[in-house]
């Protein structure tokens, strides 16, 4: 008896659509976030991750019917981050049907965001989703950034890491910018680093980029695996990462 | 047709557990209405969050009476995570916490206290196994199936013992670097730890064997 380490799938969503190319085998609309979780689902996810990144506030209600829509058929755990500001829009995703909600920027411009979300629905469903990049600035070596890696946020992102814990996230969603689109491997000094400070469950994500890639990231301390684009262009399956893991005595669904 | 009530005392979500429940074939309400909850042939308490939050929109609908009168009834309940927790006798949460809220004693329908788990990562979150006793009905046609957990909290310690005409709790159990409760079958009482609404297929064929005995 043990816990499976997870493997999660992320869906950029904006307006309702998955953006960035998918190209998944049998789908009759590859640009619906449900249809693709619902495979995905089948394909042995154990979770997925929706990133709203529509500009557009008026986007959300859109959102908000697609998490409506996939909590419907997926029963598995649904993570949704993207413009996620105040504790009613953490509110309104998990009565749509968000099991856990993803805060990034809005955290870092206020983190009592955090507190207070983690306060009233428990820290169990609030994800500090961080994207980190290096920085000879930080004392960390690395820093938080915002607007997806392109601005500093100015804080040392270990030290941002240590703040939102304790403030009360359950869980980091740790992407590294470095690794991010390399598809060189997942960014283990970053995973190392942010184990060794924090004891909740970490969600690494950037660099995979073939299935030898995972198991180094679990080996520096990851709880679960995310990728994106290696999954949705069918150039590894879901099964194949597990088995990978498995062949090294990692438990895996 | 056969209906389900989900008694509404909090946020969080709770139409995962309506549709996993609906697609077994029965009407579901999710509703905070005392009478609703008193009458449905099974209701399900969901709970995620802080115990003592939990508690207290637990006590605002009156929960313990409406619980205490089903069960009295032998109507049917399942408690789902902190829905299961707060059965027990209290929870050693406000240790951990600012202590303001003080709202830590369950409704003691079984012995126990909910302790925090000892694990290097918590929460423990994620796909687990369980070792249900033969005759579990919640458990039929599960045999090595993983379940969805996330919680930080858990019953350690099952002291409860048979006596007299009482038959014994079925439990099932979990590890996460130590045993907990993972499941309770006593009677028209059933809770589990886990979150049969996010547990896929395997989840969702507990949930029917829930319903198949209403």
């Amino acid at each position: 008896m043990s816990l499976a380490l997870r493997v999660i799938p992320c869906l950029d969503v904006d307006n309702g659509r998955v953006v960035k190319g998918v190209n998944f085998a049998n789908l009759r609309d590859a640009g619906d976030p449900v249809e693709l979780a619902r495979a995905y689902g089948q394909a042995g996810a154990d979770e997925l991750v929706f990133l709203d990144i529509s500009a557009s506030s008026s986007n959300r209600e859109t959102t908000l019917e697609m998490v409506r829509r996939a909590a419907d058929e997926i029963f598995i755990p649904l993570t949704v981050g993207g413009g996620v500001r105040t504790p009613e829009d953490v509110d309104r995703l998990l009565r749509s049907g968000a099991d856990k909600v993803g805060i990034n920027t809005a955290g870092l411009a206020n983190p009592d965001l955090i507190s207070e979300a983690s306060r009233r629905f428990g820290n169990q469903c609030i994800v500090l989703s961080v994207d980190v990049r290096r920085s000879t600035d930080a004392a960390s070596g690395f820093e938080a950034t915002t607007h997806g890696g392109r601005q500093s946020s100015g804080r040392d992102a270990l030290e941002w890491i240590v703040e939102a814990v304790e403030r009360g996230a359950g869980e980091i969603l740790l992407n590294s910018m470095d690794a991010d689109g390399t598809k060189a491997g997942f960014d283990i000094e970053l995973i190392t680093k942010v184990r060794a400070a924090v004891n909740v469950p970490i969600i690494a994500s950037g660099g995979a980029g073939k299935v030898e890639d995972f198991y180094p990231a679990v080996q520096a301390g990851a709880n679960a695996l995310l990728a994106a684009s290696v999954f949705h262009f069918g150039q590894i399956t879901i099964a194949e990462v597990k088995s990978e893991l498995s062949s090294h005595n990692v438990v895996v669904r | 047709m056969t209906d389900v009530v989900i008694l509404d005392y909090g946020s969080g979500n709770l139409r995962s557990a309506q549709r996993a429940l609906e697609s077994t074939g029965v009407s579901v309400t999710v509703t905070s209405d005392f009478e609703a909850a008193l009458n449905a042939d099974g209701l399900v308490v969901p709970g995620v969050g802080a115990f003592s939050a939990c508690m207290t929109g637990f006590n605002s609908v009156r929960g313990a009476q409406i619980i205490e009168r089903r069960l009295a009834g032998g109507k049917a309940v399942l408690g789902i995570c902190v829905g299961m927790q707060i059965m027990f006798d209290s929870s050693t949460e406000h240790l951990d916490t600012d202590g303001e809220q003080a709202n830590w004693t369950g409704i003691s329908q079984w012995p126990g206290v909910v302790e925090k788990l000892q694990a290097k990562v918590l929460p423990h979150m994620g796909w687990n196994t369980v070792t249900s006793p033969e005759q579990s009905l919640m458990f039929a046609g599960l045999e090595n199936e993983r379940f969805y957990f996330v919680h930080t909290y858990a019953v350690t310690r099952w002291t409860l013992k048979p006596e007299g005409a009482f038959r014994a709790p079925l439990v099932t159990w979990t590890n996460y670097e130590q045993d907990f409760v993972a499941a309770v079958e006593n009677g028209p009482l059933w809770a589990t730890q886990f979150h049969p609404e996010k547990s896929g297929p395997a989840g969702l064929r507990l949930l029917q064997n829930w319903v198949d005995t209403l």
